[in-house]
């Protein structure tokens, strides 16, 4: 692997302006990743491609954190951080001064009622998330059970949430999800 | 100006809005609690455990950085971080978000070059993944108590409407927001008209 000046151009820039499409979420952008990385680029296989996906999705940390999986089977760890740098800061920095015009205008009348009717939109989409999430998961009796039995320790109990985690964790290691 | 009476503001949100290595710490520990989604761990430290946000305070900054470009959660941790201590504490919450998870996530990219599938890990990733769904949608359910207390059918009209268009019927997102958005001002412009006559 000796990825050249090109390769970490065209990261930065694929997942620059990937970024910046990137309207709902991470998750949303998963088809067009899979575009990008193995039909356009060629950077992985179609199975790589799910199992970069599995990891970030189970991994610590925000699931955004597949883009430095990607980059770092493109370029080792130099293509891992532009990739991650890429995919966070242009938006990122477009979040933060849209945001505080928000906050600094939140007592004049429109921005204060723009902000507050994004709300059930958003809550909506993720509604709409989590169904299609639940959907793709609880292929099997317990495993419905499991989504089901956390929700419900997590909505009427104080409990951590590591501990529905953990006993799903080792529910599914000895076999029963 | 009179001190605000302390049942009500000093008891509702802390009384110290968090400083630069305080917003690197509480961004790493959700970011490293975060199997399968931060936002859960999010809204608990932010909300429930810090109380540097009242829950409507909340919804309003993560609808924002949800709706705007980006991944949402990185978005929120460079919105509330310059909030409370501009852009240092933008980046102190950037990177307490990112380069825990980072470091381990890169780790397990090496591992996985090296052993690929190992079905034992597989199966405990399975039974967590549900697990973590199920959390997902309880935090749902806890951002959803402000809209159902408030009792503004529009306002739940349209979270259902935008719910049944993108989870049931599948309908493209970028669709569904060109409709939902200017749509949701508007009536959200008539409810306040209509409170305020």
């Amino acid at each position: 692997m000796n990825p050249g000046l090109g390769t970490y151009l065209n990261l930065l820039w694929t997942f620059g302006l990937m970024s910046l499409l990137a309207v709902g979420g991470a998750n949303a952008t998963i088809p067009e990743m899979h575009r990008v990385a193995v039909e356009v680029n060629h950077w992985l296989t179609d199975a790589q491609f799910a199992d970069m996906f599995a990891i970030a999705q189970f991994s610590p940390g925000p699931n955004v954190l597949i883009v430095t999986l990607i980059g770092y089977q493109v370029a080792g760890l130099a293509g891992a951080a532009a990739a991650t740098f890429a995919m966070c800061g242009p938006a990122g920095l477009l979040a933060y001064f849209v945001a505080n015009f928000f906050h600094r205008s939140s007592r004049s009348f429109w921005p204060s009622l723009i902000q507050a009717s994004f709300v059930p939109v958003s809550i909506g989409l993720m509604a709409a998330g989590g169904y299609v999430l639940a959907v793709t998961v609880d292929t099997s009796l317990a495993a419905t059970v499991a989504t089901f039995a956390a929700a419900l320790a997590a909505v009427a109990t104080r409990v951590n949430p590591l501990w529905p985690l953990a006993v799903a964790g080792l529910a599914g290691y000895f076999g029963f999800i | 100006m009179p001190a605000p009476p302390s049942d009500t503001a000093a008891r509702d949100l802390a009384a110290e809005p968090p400083g630069v290595f305080e917003l690197f710490l509480a961004f790493s520990k959700m970011s490293l609690a975060g199997f399968g989604g931060v936002l859960v761990w999010a809204r608990r430290a932010i909300v429930e455990q810090h109380r540097w946000m009242t829950p409507d305070e909340f919804n309003e900054a993560f609808a924002l950085c949800h709706l705007l470009p980006g991944a949402n959660i990185v978005n929120l941790a460079i919105v509330f971080g310059g909030r409370f201590r501009g852009a240092a504490g933008s980046v102190a919450a950037f990177l307490g978000l990112l380069l825990p998870p980072t470091l381990i996530v890169t780790m397990l990219g090496i591992l996985y070059t090296y052993y690929g599938d190992l079905p034992g890990l597989q199966r405990t990733l399975n039974g967590i993944a549900c697990a973590a769904v199920g959390l997902f949608l309880a935090v749902i359910i806890r951002m959803m108590g402000p809209l159902l207390k408030r009792r503004n059918p529009i306002e739940i009209g349209l979270m259902i409407a935008v719910f049944a268009a993108v989870g049931l019927w599948r309908m493209p997102l970028v669709a569904v927001l060109l409709i939902a958005l200017p749509l949701s001002v508007v009536v959200t412009y008539l409810w306040r008209k209509r409170g305020a006559a």
